[in-house]
């Protein structure tokens, strides 16, 4: 998408305003993160609200770790949930097959999904547009019908329960506890992820998604970079997974299904791909919205399939950056 | 033996379905390179539609035509109202637009119909036929006919009649036709037309065997994306065995290995055909000018 | 020693032979020239020797080193760096972040820093940076630099490339038409830039079309005609040869152009 010259001209020539906002850089995101987590208590009248708000920072930061592949890295994954559900299947099945603390559960699962993403990566995102979104489709497929076939293990698709998290005898349950757990992990996601973004590695990722073969020829190795991408992905899909079943005390499979994956491809993509505040309004959106219409709970998917067409035709960039787009012309 | 012959016949036949559904991918991605991902929502309003037509009265062969009537409707404002409008977008975009469509027409199909299975009478009896020890259904001879007598409609269409060419035109370069004044709007939606009418005409022929669900299309489209990349993305030969191919490993594999992972089967066919051989069965490597 | 040494390459598309049997050596510190009409297979050529392509004969070899198909970020790493024909901007990000790119091999790379906010991750970017915007200088850039790629005009694109392609301090620089679709005074400012280059001590190696530009500023000039050397030598050698003057511009006007400069 091509900006309009002139305004980016004018822009810059306005001089103080952009060069704040300059200079101000990718850190005053990190703060207004933590602003809004610190602040939203304030105004949250019930508990009802706190789980719908910690269910936007859980999902939040399982699309923030899908944005950073396909909005900076610019590989498409239709297979997230897979990641997450591994993260939500690792809290459930660790203590109660293994007799694990449910601490090392939850590492163990972001382990083991990143070594997933790791082996599965190298071969797979040697593959591009089409043929990478169905190979991370098969992937994602894959992983929850293990989760749906293996009854002995996991109760198949009626789904087993999940040991609460304690700390030092405490159980961490309800919805102000999680609250606070998935919003301070989400500022620190967020910190990591725009870190990783001003860095060189985030140069490399940027670099890759506008042209393969010029980074490439400028020595970055590419295969290597998509693969960071991928298992980062992958771990902040199955941290957010497990956080998701540790707080709701239950898992099924279609915390890995397909459905799954392309609430967070929506996600990512309503909000702005390449943009961070982007992944938390998309969240924001998909979860609050049917939360909203709960009368409507059988027009669900007809819901999201018309956001998702109507999204795509008319704001196919996504909700922030069209928002910025616009903020930046009437700036000038 | 006789064992081996059961598996093949049901391969082939659900291996029909997928073919017709490959055959559908192939002519809209050919026809406007766009990968539509609401495919196996044709082959379910044909077996849903005719199913609640019939109960509502409606002789049978009425039914299933007024079945292939509404998923050409619905092809066709698919075009209009979701493709059409986004011509151009990035692929990223047009997979979430097509998968939004999947979700909407799934959607719309729990709420009119409902989320039971359904089945219809078969069309010629259901006392199977004994052959060489194993037992075909009448309904999956009708099957594999019935996808038999498309497949050759089709390629007679194509090659055959104006409209036909002008499609395979479109095809092979969508500039070069619109200079010699070919509508490629209209090929594109023709494409559409086409594809849910053959989907259609499969979820009818097959609903008698396998039953049909507002929730079928999904995993169908999966399947039949899978059997057009078997054949070669954008070959309607190979979309065809792709598919035929597709539903004989699916039914050795449920036989001889495990019938819980059948589904699993064609995603990991998608995986090695992905990796060992990208252009599939009948394509041809492309290169990539610098 | 020669920086670059081309050898008996061959390879072929689709059973379409597009080179057949080139060979030249390049000395360090030239500028060297291939030039020969369309399709004569010039960028096919680059993409062999930058590890695009692998040939189906034939070797490359850098300063010595065998590179035949090596991966072009491993021959980045050894001193090879190029621009390309049909533009590979990166649009979506802004022009001094382009060449920021092109500072990767210098950098420190350590992936794990890169996560936390540290003192030593915003004194890299700082370094980049400035460097970077000492390349745009160069290039004639510098107003442009925190502009979005995507929203400069094309004379300006092939520059922002060859300031990128500058980032990685090649020892040997190929260019692929870097005068294309420019209009006299930008060609001017490419002449210049290609001097500046090899005054440096970086071996140029440039495709080019426009024989003005070429004559002017090349030692020597390798001629290619469907994939087979014609000619080699320097600027006034080649200028005479009538085998070029015939591939170039047909028999009979090559005599009259001949007879046309004295």
């Amino acid at each position: 998408m091509r900006v309009d010259p002139s305004a980016v001209e004018r822009a810059s020539q306005s001089g103080f305003a952009a060069q704040a906002l300059h200079r101000l850089g990718p850190h005053t995101l990190i703060v207004a993160v933590g602003l809004i987590v610190v602040l939203l208590p304030l105004v949250l009248p019930s508990n009802f609200y706190y789980r719908v708000v910690a269910l936007v920072f859980i999902n939040a930061l399982a699309v923030l770790g899908l944005n950073l592949l396909m909005g900076f890295a610019g590989q498409v994954s239709l297979g997230h949930a897979g990641f997450f559900g591994i993260g939500a299947y690792a809290v459930a099945l660790g203590p109660t097959h293994l007799g694990t603390s449910s601490w090392l559960a939850l590492l163990g699962g972001v382990a083991i999904a990143g070594l997933l993403a790791f082996v599965v990566g190298r071969p797979i995102l040697r593959l591009k547009g089409y043929y990478l979104a169905v190979a991370t489709l098969g992937m994602g497929l894959l992983i929850a019908m293990v989760f749906s076939n293996e009854t002995a293990i996991t109760n198949g698709p009626n789904g087993m329960p999940v040991p609460r998290l304690e700390l030092f005898g405490w159980r961490l349950s309800g919805p102000v506890t999680w609250y606070w757990i998935s919003g301070v992990s989400l500022v620190l996601g967020t910190w990591v992820a725009v870190n990783l973004i001003a860095s060189p590695t985030g140069r490399a990722l940027r670099a890759i998604h506008d042209s393969e073969l010029a980074a490439g020829v400028l020595g970055i190795d590419v295969a290597r970079y998509k693969l960071l991408a991928f298992v980062l992905s992958a771990t902040y899909g199955a941290l957010a997974g497990s956080y998701y079943a540790l707080f709701d005390g239950f898992v099924t499979p279609d915390a890995a299904g397909f459905l799954r994956s392309i609430e967070f491809v929506v996600m990512a993509v309503l909000g702005g791909l390449g943009s961070i505040l982007g992944s938390i309004v998309g969240a924001a959106i998909l979860i609050i919205l049917p939360q909203a219409l709960t009368v409507f709970h059988d027009y669900e998917h007809i819901v999201l399939g018309l956001i998702m067409i109507v999204f795509m035709i008319f704001l196919p960039n996504g909700i922030v950056p069209s928002l910025q787009a616009r903020l930046r012309r009437r700036r000038t | 033996m006789s064992e081996l012959l059961q598996f093949a016949f049901s391969g082939l036949t659900t291996g029909s379905i997928y073919a017709l559904v490959a055959l559908g991918f192939t002519l809209i991605y050919n026809a406007s390179d766009v990968v539509n991902f609401a495919q196996g929502e044709f082959v379910m309003l044909g077996g849903m539609v005719t199913v609640f037509a019939a109960a509502a009265g409606f002789p049978l062969p009425l039914a299933a035509l007024f079945a292939v009537v509404v998923a050409v409707a619905v092809g066709l404002l698919l075009h209009r109202l979701a493709i059409e409008p986004a011509r151009g977008a990035s692929a990223v975009t047009l997979i979430i637009i097509t998968i939004g469509a999947s979700i909407l027409m799934r959607g719309l199909a729990a709420v009119i119909f409902d989320k039971n299975f359904h089945s219809l009478p078969p069309f010629a009896g259901s006392q199977p036929w004994q052959i060489g020890g194993a037992a075909l259904l009448p309904q999956s001879m009708i099957v594999l006919l019935g996808s038999c007598i498309i497949v050759c409609g089709l390629w007679a269409f194509l090659t055959h009649t104006l409209m036909g060419k002008a499609m395979l035109a479109t095809a092979a370069n969508r500039l070069a036709a619109r200079l010699v004044g070919i509508n490629t709007s209209a090929v594109v939606g023709l494409s559409f037309a086409i594809s849910a009418a053959i989907g259609a005409v499969g979820g009818i022929l097959a609903a008698p065997i396998t039953l049909t669900n507002y929730d079928v299309g999904t995993l169908l489209a999966l399947k039949g994306f899978a059997a057009a990349m078997l054949g070669g993305m954008g070959h309607p030969l190979g979309a065809v065995a792709g598919g035929l191919l597709l539903g004989l490993l699916e039914a050795f594999g449920a036989g001889f290995v495990s019938s819980q992972y059948k589904d699993a089967i064609a995603f990991l066919v998608i995986l090695a055909v992905l990796f060992a051989m990208p252009q599939g069965l009948f394509g041809k490597g492309a290169v990539e000018r610098v | 020693m020669s920086i670059l040494e081309v050898s008996d390459i061959g390879i072929g598309f689709g059973g379409l032979t597009a080179l057949d049997g080139v060979r030249f050596q390049v000395e360090p510190g030239e500028i060297f020239a291939v030039i020969g009409p369309n399709g004569a297979g010039k960028t096919t050529l680059f993409n062999v020797i930058s590890g695009l392509y692998k040939p189906r004969r034939g070797r490359v070899l850098l300063a010595g080193r065998d590179v035949t198909g090596t991966p072009p970020h491993q021959l980045a790493r050894l001193g090879l760096s190029r621009t390309f024909q049909n533009l590979q901007i990166f649009f979506r990000m802004t022009a001094i972040e382009n060449v920021m790119v092109g500072r990767h091999l210098h950098e420190r790379r350590n992936v794990l820093a890169h996560f936390f906010t540290l003192p030593s991750v915003a004194e890299q970017n700082r370094r980049t940076r400035a460097h970077a915007a000492g390349l745009l200088a160069v290039v004639g850039l510098s107003d442009a630099a925190d502009r979005p790629a995507g929203s400069l005009p094309y004379g300006a694109l092939k520059r922002l490339e060859i300031a990128r392609a500058l980032a990685t301090e090649p020892k040997l620089l190929l260019l692929d038409e870097p005068a294309a679709g420019c209009n006299p005074v930008e060609t001017g400012e490419i002449d210049g830039v290609i001097r500046q280059i090899a005054a440096t001590g970086t071996t140029v190696v440039l495709v080019e079309h426009d024989m003005r530009l070429v004559m002017k500023i090349s030692g020597r000039i390798h001629v290619l005609d469907q994939g087979r050397t014609l000619s080699e030598g320097s600027a006034e050698k080649v200028r005479m040869d009538p085998a070029v003057v015939a591939a170039y511009l047909g028999a009979r006007a090559g005599s009259e152009a001949q007879h046309a400069r004295h």
